[in-house]
Order: C-alpha cells, then sequence, then structure tokens
C-alpha cells in the first residue's frame, strides 16, 4: 500500500467540522500534486449525528473512493455528551472510533483524540486487540488538548490534521496557505499555531508505520469540484439566468450554488412554495424568453409531473434536475440509489417526449448539463439530467482549464421580429407557433411582448396558432411533429463527435459490463484490476437515457458473449430499458444489483464479475445477481 | 433597439384589437357570467392604452381558463391551479409585460390555493382575476371551496358539511395589496374594477361573481348588488376596517346579499420586483432582454468561479 495511494478517513460528529477539514486535506494534497476523490457520508441530522469522509490520493486519475481505507482520524463525537444526562448518549462518542474498524485495511493507521476517549473506553471496545489482529498501527493523541492550549477547543480537527501531516509525511505548507486563505486573520493564526504543535508532537513519535502520502505531479492546475458543481457550473455557461426552487436534499446542492451566484451573473434565483410552482415558475420564464431550470429530488421530482407534461405539450423549453436518493417516499434521505430512472423518464400522463441524460462524473455533468440547455431551447422540450447523491456530493480534482469555456447566451429556436413579420400568421394575424411544417419538429417560436408573434400556448391538444383542438388528423400531425424531435435529437447526438456514451477497456474483450450513472467510474476502475488479472472485459458507461443510444449499446453487446449491468436499484431498470429500446439480448444480461444505499466498491464489482462468468458464490453482503427473464 | 417593441410603445388600441378574429366563438353557455369578464377585460385594456401584444394572459383549466382563448394577447392556458406561479415568473423575466393571470374559483381557491397565499404575499405586479361561480363549471356541477354549506351536488349528495372558503379574506391575510369584488351582473363597475387593478402597482385581486346559470340552479344572479363605497362607511386603507368589511361581504353573500366594490388597497407597499431588486437580486433592466441583445456580455464561470476550487 506504500507509495501508491492514500484512503485517510476522519470521522467525528457531525458538528466537529468534518467537512470543511477534510475539504482542506484533499485541496492540500491537490496541491501537493495529487489527483484527489472524496466521499462524504452523513446521516440525516444537522449534529449528534456521526458522519464521516474519506479522501482518497493517487499520483494519478482516482476514479473512485476504492475498497477500504488506510488511516483514521477519529476526532470522537464531541457533541455526543449531554453534560446533564451522560447517560442518555450511551457509548455515542465512541462510535466515530469502533464504527470504522471493520473497513479499515490491514497495516492501517489509527489517530484517536485520547483527550475525548479515555482508556477506560479504549479498553471497551477492545481496541489494541483488533489492532493487533490486523497489524494497525494506533497513536492516541491528546487533541483536545493541543487544541486548547494553542487555539480554540473546536481546532480539535486542525490538530489531527497536523498529527495526520506528521505520520504521512505531508508538508505542512499547504495547510498553512489554505487555513490563510479561507479563515484569514486571528482564526488563521490560531489554527496554523494549533497545527504546527500538533505536527511537532506527532513528528516526535516512534512511527510503526509503513505508510506514507504517494509524491505525484500535476501537468496544470486542478480544481477541487463536486458533480453538484458541475451541474451549476454549466448552467450558469449555458446562459441560464432564473431557478425556481424547493429545498431537498440532496439537489439543494445545486439550487443553493445557483441561488449564491445568480444575483452576481445578473440573474434571478426564487425559492418558491413547493415544486409545483417550482417547476412552473422554470415554464413561465422559459415562455417568456429566458434560459430558465428547476429541479428536485424523487420526491420534488413527483410534484413537478404535471408542469413537465406541460412543458412537453406546450413546447417550452426547460431543463430539469434530479437528485435521486434512495425511496420510495422520504426512504433515506441522505443514501444515494439509482431507482428514479423510470420514474424520470415516464411520469406525467400521455407519451412521454423529453430528453434525459444521467452523467457519470462532474466532468460529464458539466458537459451533458450543456447539452441538455442546447437540445432544450434548439427543440423546444423539456430536458432533465438525472444524477444521485453520491455523484452530487463527491469531490474530485479536475483540470482547472476543463472549464476554460464560452458562455451560451442564444435562446435557442426563437425568431426576430423582423422574421416574425415574414412567418406564417392566420387570417386574423395569430403567429402559427405551432405550424404543421416544423423542420425535425420544431417550429421557431416567439417571445411574449414581440410585435407579430401573438399566440396561445395550451395543455390542450392544440391547431396552428394555439387554439384547442380534437380534430384526428391535426391531432395525428401535432403528435408525430412533437416526438420527431427524439429523432432528430437521436440524430444529432449520433453526428457528434463526443458521444456521451463513456468506453473503458480493451475493444476486443470477451466480457462487457453496463453501467450508467454515478457507478460508471467505479466499474471502471474494476475494469483495469479485471484485466490486469487476466480477464478479458470492457465497460460502457451509458449517460443518454433518452432518446436512447440504440446503435452505440448495439454494437457493445453484440461484440461480447456476456454482459454484466450494474445499477443501484432492486429491479434492474436500466437492463429493462435496454431490453425494452433493443427488443433482443436478454440472455445475455445479468444484472448485479445494490440497495442498501451505499455504492458500489471496486472489489464488489470485481466479485459480480466472476461470480457470473465464472460461476464462483457471490460473497456475502448485501449485492445480488439477477439474469434476464427468459434466460 | 429593442428586441420587444409592443412594450415600449404607445398605443392606441380599441375592445375589437383584444377580440379574435377568425376564431374561436366562446362556447360558455348562453347567459353565463363568464361573458362578463371578457368584456370587462376587453374594455379595461384600450382604456389604459395597451396593446394585445404587450398583455400576457395566464389561465388555469376550467370554465374560466378559457378566457385566454377569446381574448386576443399572448396567451398560457396552462394546468388546473398553476397559472400563478407560471404568470408571476412572467413577470420576473420581462417586468415590462402587463401580466393577468386568470381562473375559477376551484382553480384558485381550491386546487391553486397554495400558490394563491404565495403569490399574494410576495406582492408581484400583476392582476388575478378568480371567477367566483361558486361550483365547478367544466367537470359538470361539483361542490367548489365557494359552493355555500349544505350546497348539494352530485358529489355532496346530503349537502355539503363544510363552510365556504373566504377569498376576501385570505387575499387580505395572505397579502394581497388591492382586493376588490365584483359582478357580472354590474359590468360598468367589473371594467373599472379591472382597470384600476392592473394599474396598481402590486398584487391585485378581483373576486368576479360570475353566475353559472348551468349548474349552479340556485345561484343567484348576483342581484341586486350594493355597492360597497356607496352604502357603507369604511376606510379601504385600513386593514382592520376593510376585514371587517370583507367578513360582512362574505357572510351576506350567502344571505343572498351581494356587497361589491373595492375593499383593500395598499398604496405605498413596494412590489415584489422593487423589493428584489432593492436587495440586489434582480437586475435593473428586464431579464428576457439580455438574450436578445447582441452586445450583451454574459458572465463566464472560469472568471469568477473557479479560483475557490484550487
Ligand atoms: C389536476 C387536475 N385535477 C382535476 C381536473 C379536472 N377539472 C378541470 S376544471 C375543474 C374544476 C373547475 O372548477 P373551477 O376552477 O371553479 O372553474 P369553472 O369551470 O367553474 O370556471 C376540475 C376539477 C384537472 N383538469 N386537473
Ligand atoms: S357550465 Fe356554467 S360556468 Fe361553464 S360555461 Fe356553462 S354557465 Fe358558464
Ligand atoms: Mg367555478
Amino acid at each position: 500500500m506504500t507509495g501508491s495511494e492514500l484512503k485517510w478517513r476522519i470521522a467525528g460528529g457531525s458538528g466537529d467540522g468534518i467537512d470543511s477539514t477534510s475539504q482542506n486535506f484533499a485541496k492540500a494534497l491537490m496541491r501537493a500534486g495529487l489527483d484527489v476523490f472524496t466521499h462524504r457520508h452523513y446521516p440525516s441530522r444537522i449534529r449528534g449525528g456521526h458522519t464521516y469522509v474519506e479522501v482518497r490520493a493517487q499520483p494519478d486519475d482516482v476514479r473512485s473512493r476504492g475498497d477500504g481505507f488506510d488511516f483514521l482520524l477519529s476526532l470522537g463525537d464531541s457533541f455526543a455528551r449531554n453534560p446533564d444526562d451522560e447517560a442518555y448518549y450511551g457509548e455515542e462518542e465512541l462510535k466515530p472510533l469502533y464504527e470504522h474498524f471493520d473497513d479499515l485495511n490491514e497495516g492501517g493507521v489509527i489517530v484517536y483524540d485520547s483527550g475525548l476517549i479515555d482508556d477506560e473506553a479504549v479498553e471497551e471496545i477492545n481496541l489494541y486487540e483488533r489492532a493487533e489482529e490486523n497489524n494497525w498501527h494506533v497513536y492516541p493523541v491528546d487533541l483536545r488538548g493541543l487544541a486548547r492550549e494553542h487555539g480554540r477547543e473546536v481546532m480539535r480537527n486542525t490538530a489531527g490534521v497536523g498529527v495526520s501531516a506528521a505520520l504521512l509525511g505531508v508538508d505542512t505548507s499547504y495547510f498553512e496557505e489554505l487555513m490563510q486563505e479561507v479563515m484569514g486573520g486571528d482564526i488563521a493564526e490560531a489554527n496554523i499555531e494549533t497545527l504546527n504543535a500538533a505536527y511537532e508532537q506527532a513528528a516526535e513519535f516512534d512511527h510503526t508505520h509503513d505508510l506514507e502520502v504517494p509524491k505525484g505531479d500535476h501537468d496544470s492546475e486542478q480544481a477541487l469540484v463536486t458533480g453538484s458543481d458541475g451541474i451549476a457550473y454549466a448552467a450558469l455557461d449555458s446562459g441560464c439566468r432564473f431557478i425556481s426552487g424547493y429545498p431537498m436534499t440532496p439537489w439543494t446542492d445545486v439550487f443553493t450554488i445557483m441561488s449564491q451566484n445568480l444575483p452576481h451573473f445578473g440573474g434571478i434565483a426564487e425559492q418558491v412554495e413547493d415544486e409545483i410552482a417550482a417547476a412552473s415558475l422554470a415554464i413561465g420564464a422559459s415562455h417568456t424568453g429566458v434560459k430558465a431550470m428547476s429541479g428536485s429530488s424523487g420526491g420534488g421530482f413527483a410534484l413537478m409531473s404535471e408542469p413537465l407534461g406541460l412543458a412537453e405539450m406546450t413546447e417550452t423549453p426547460v431543463v430539469l434536475i434530479e437528485a435521486m436518493r434512495a425511496g420510495p417516499s422520504t426512504g433515506m434521505p441522505t443514501k444515494p440509489e439509482q431507482a428514479d430512472l423510470e420514474h424520470v423518464l415516464y411520469t406525467s400522463q400521455g407519451d412521454s417526449c423529453r430528453v434525459v441524460f444521467a452523467p457519470g462524473n462532474p466532468q460529464e455533468a458539466y458537459e451533458q448539463t450543456r447539452k441538455a440547455f442546447e437540445y432544450a431551447y434548439d427543440y423546444h422540450i423539456p430536458a432533465i439530467v438525472l444524477y444521485d447523491q453520491k455523484l452530487g456530493g463527491e469531490m474530485r480534482s479536475v483540470p482547472a482549464e476543463f472549464f476554460d469555456r464560452e458562455p451560451d447566451s442564444d435562446p435557442g429556436a426563437v425568431l426576430t421580429e423582423d422574421e416574425l413579420s415574414e412567418a406564417a400568421h392566420d387570417a386574423a394575424g395569430k403567429f402559427k407557433r405551432y405550424s404543421h411544417d416544423g423542420e425535425d419538429g420544431v417550429v421557431p417560436r416567439s417571445v411574449p411582448g414581440q410585435e407579430g408573434g401573438r399566440f396561445l400556448a395550451t395543455g390542450n391538444e392544440s391547431q396552428e396558432v394555439g387554439h384547442i383542438s380534437e380534430d384526428p388528423d391535426n391531432r395525428k400531425h401535432q403528435m408525430d411533429r412533437r416526438m420527431e424531435k427524439l429523432t432528430s435529437i437521436r440524430e444529432d447526438l449520433n453526428a457528434g463527435d463526443d458521444s456521451n456514451q463513456a468506453f473503458h477497456g480493451p475493444a476486443d474483450a470477451d466480457y462487457g459490463i453496463l453501467v450508467w450513472g454515478s457507478q460508471q467510474d467505479t466499474v471502471f476502475e474494476a475494469v483495469d484490476r479485471l484485466n490486469a488479472r487476466g480477464s478479458s472485459v470492457k465497460a460502457l458507461g451509458v449517460s443518454d437515457m433518452m432518446p436512447y443510444p440504440e446503435s452505440e449499446v448495439t454494437a457493445f453487446l453484440e461484440s461480447v458473449e456476456e454482459c454484466l449491468v450494474v445499477e443501484m436499484n432492486a429491479t434492474a431498470q436500466f437492463r429493462g430499458l435496454t431490453q425494452k429500446e433493443l427488443g433482443r439480448f436478454g440472455p445475455k444480461m445479468t444484472s448485479l444489483l445494490k440497495y442498501d444505499g451505499e455504492p458500489f466498491e471496486p472489489s464488489e464489482i470485481v466479485e459480480g464479475f466472476e461470480a457470473t462468468v465464472e460461476e464462483t458464490d457471490l460473497p456475502g453482503g448485501n449485492m445480488e445477481l439477477r439474469p434476464a427473464a427468459g434466460d | 433597439m429593442t428586441a420587444f417593441s409592443a412594450i415600449h410603445e404607445e398605443h392606441e388600441s380599441d375592445k375589437e384589437d383584444f377580440t379574435p378574429g377568425v376564431e374561436p366563438q366562446p362556447t360558455w353557455c348562453p347567459g353565463c357570467g363568464d361573458f362578463a369578464v371578457l368584456k370587462a377585460l376587453k374594455g379595461a385594456m384600450p382604456e389604459l392604452g395597451r396593446s394585445p401584444e404587450e398583455v400576457m394572459l395566464v389561465t388555469g383549466i376550467g370554465c374560466s381558463g378559457k378566457l385566454s382563448s377569446y381574448f386576443e394577447s399572448y396567451g398560457y392556458h396552462s394546468i388546473h391551479g398553476r397559472a400563478l406561479p407560471i404568470a408571476r415568473a412572467s413577470k420576473l423575466a420581462n417586468p415590462g409585460l402587463e401580466v393577468v393571470a386568470a381562473g375559477g374559483d376551484g382553480d384558485g381557491y381550491g386546487i391553486g390555493a397554495n400558490h394563491f397565499m404565495h403569490t399574494a404575499r410576495e406582492n408581484h405586479d400583476m392582476t388575478y382575476i378568480v371567477f367566483n361561480n361558486e361550483i365547478f363549471g367544466l367537470t359538470k356541477g361539483q361542490t367548489s371551496p365557494t359552493s355555500p354549506k349544505g350546497h348539494k351536488s352530485k358529489t355532496q349528495p346530503s349537502g355539503s358539511a363544510k363552510d365556504p372558503v373566504r377569498p376576501l379574506t385570505l387575499s387580505l391575510a395572505s397579502g394581497a395589496s388591492y382586493i376588490a369584488r365584483t359582478a357580472a351582473t354590474n359590468p360598468r363597475q367589473a371594467q373599472q374594477i379591472i382597470a384600476e387593478a392592473i394599474e396598481h402597482d402590486g398584487f391585485a385581486h378581483i373576486d368576479f361573481l360570475t353566475q353559472c346559470p348551468t349548474w349552479n340552479k340556485d345561484a343567484k344572479e348576483y342581484v341586486p348588488y350594493t355597492d360597497v363605497q356607496e352604502e357603507y362607511d369604511f376606510d379601504k386603507t385600513d386593514r382592520r376596517e376593510a376585514a371587517d368589511m370583507m367578513y360582512e361581504a362574505e357572510t351576506k353573500l350567502y344571505e343572498g346579499e351581494v356587497l361589491t366594490g373595492r375593499f383593500f388597497r395598499e398604496e405605498n407597499r413596494p412590489s415584489y420586483g422593487q423589493e428584489k431588486r432593492s436587495t440586489g437580486e434582480m437586475p435593473e433592466d428586464p431579464l428576457a432582454e439580455r438574450y436578445y441583445d447582441d452586445d450583451d456580455g454574459f458572465e463566464r464561470v472560469a472568471d469568477h468561479l473557479i479560483e475557490r476550487h484550487k
């Protein structure tokens, strides 16, 4: 484990500054030249819940959180103890220590705050016994004492970082620099003093472990971003200047980033009464000529169902974001799952006519959100970006130049007043906004306030200027014209040289793995391992959910003997979609499913693959293998 | 050069400009109160110098929702209960538009009541006309939120056990800054009130009593009516006095007496757009115009937001 990678985990109470500390830790390693990846675990509570964040660092491409971890910085839970009623909280404060034993790799390191967790407690949880069995190296440090002496008690986390740096051989200057940037003033001073005191103390320890931070070097400056950043930044660069929403985990991250930045970008953000209003406002703003978006997570997206259909029928462009979490109903609000695929594809009455992209990492989140805006506004169609709590919250280092893009203020297929004066109108001067003669299904629209552009938009079936019509021929015409957009969009997507589908592995491999959304890069890491140990396997990460990338998936499935389909839900929704769209390959596909709230680890994919292809038994755990119907 | 020349020009228009030239003819039943709303709105617009293409009329679903089909302007016939969120976003996107929302009592006080409350609270500079016929017209006569207690219908065969909604009081409590009630039987007052409501710089709510002779057989024709400005002595700018007057009007309606007129007006309250501009959360110029102005350089994420991630 020495040298090639580091998986560092910080655990504590939800109020112990775990998020900010881990973010700084990841940034420091990134600045030191490493690629980083973070995994955040948190309960759906503000305080008192126990939380952890993992930072994985490698000299090159980190694709997932990996398997297990190597270094535990346990702060204990300082908010667990109620001074008036100690008994009530029981051993809550110890959880950030012993709950991590199962995942800590052999030879790992444990640092815990002995100022909070005493010897008696350590005895109770058999720390040293476990350490001996697993060859762990344990360093008790009085982080609380250090923080009190050199800064303030809340700086226990900083003291922990100082100890980590000393034990792992990280240069503290990166941390000092960050503290100065983020905090400034006296607070930064106190933190830096605490950091260095802790570093010096730990440097004196007798180091029994052989774990150290790997060395790396970047070709260019890096930025540490989440999938939520990718989505929000793409929206801003797409010229989106209106968002309406209602908070719901995990969509709230995108909503917050947009709300904080839109005023500075000359736009408008609205927190409204519910998600029906949220979607309706975005539709109203977009109809009026502004590029607009809304979004939610499962339950809130369910409320958007009727406005979504209205946008399809009135051909109002709009971009909606759906951040999946484990369902049904309130489910597990802070846990990822991929079980809203069918919901997003088909919700709302009538035949669905929408674009759905499911990106696999922050860069794809950016690229595909930009495409969502392009298609929505060029084709007058709702476009949905579907992701989950995992992709939304995990941070990755990305070359900063990735974001060096031009903004797009083009409102899409809109006529100018001059063009309107030449366009088709009815005898009374109403603009034929829904003319039967749209090219690729699209009739360029007018915007309220333009001279010569008035028309009626309606959720009813309508004739060319928008008046309600139940004439069968008109109906057939309008339905076919609207549905034609999906065909045209598919052709556009196929013609582009930047497919949304990501391929990984040797092209001539015998076996395949199909995956979608946030599990994609974990699968890619597993594919590398499998090939390294002699298997012949490749993977296709699919992002286009509607219109479905028929030719790409067909070619992939035709080229393999057998295929594993990896997704985080119980009913194999993506495999079902693939069978429905392609009408064959059923017997070739076996699903590897997981819906316990924890994303796949690369080793689990490896095990799933072996169980399928080599017919070994699936080891214990919460995964399930399910052969396709008809197999 | 503006991209929206219908908005910035002075207009001379007349009623006919707001009447669709070829189709459709209104399909409301003979004697329906909805005709009166259409007529009053068509009368008020030229009085105020508005032209069809600077008006955005958003309607809900119901017999009332058909208003946008029979009125010539930019129209949006939306879904049941959701006219207000669409309309208010339209106003935010382009404050130059004259935004009017309309729908039924079921649409606005039932399925869309949450939006009514919040749109009023935000005090958007727009007009909201509720066709109050005390019944679900389009779906053939079911009890609505304003149907009187005891009202019998196919879905309330033993008579409604519910007290009706008090729409004026609800509006006042929610935060509307102009509140009036008028009736189809009083076309002169109706047109004046609609014109006033449009002129008002804030959320103006009109509860418009529209008889439904088809499904609400025992409905009054809303005659005789009394104008509260003539028969009652109260100060419509005083919240408490307005509240008392509303309570009286709402109660009397179910006793057969129709009290109409202006119930509340708050002059100096800034509209939502003004509030939002003063906190720096809304651009000074209409947002929609940015997209149609070639000189408007859009801000780049790379220039403003990436540094903090490094
Ligand atoms: C979500 C939804 N629920 C129900 C309906 C059916 N529906 C259409 S109009 C209406 C009620 C109409 O009553 P009101 O709003 O008072 O309008 P009116 O017809 O009386 O003008 C109902 C229940 C619908 N269109 N959409
Ligand atoms: S059903 Fe009633 S409300 Fe509807 S058009 Fe006929 S009279 Fe008017
Ligand atoms: Mg009604």
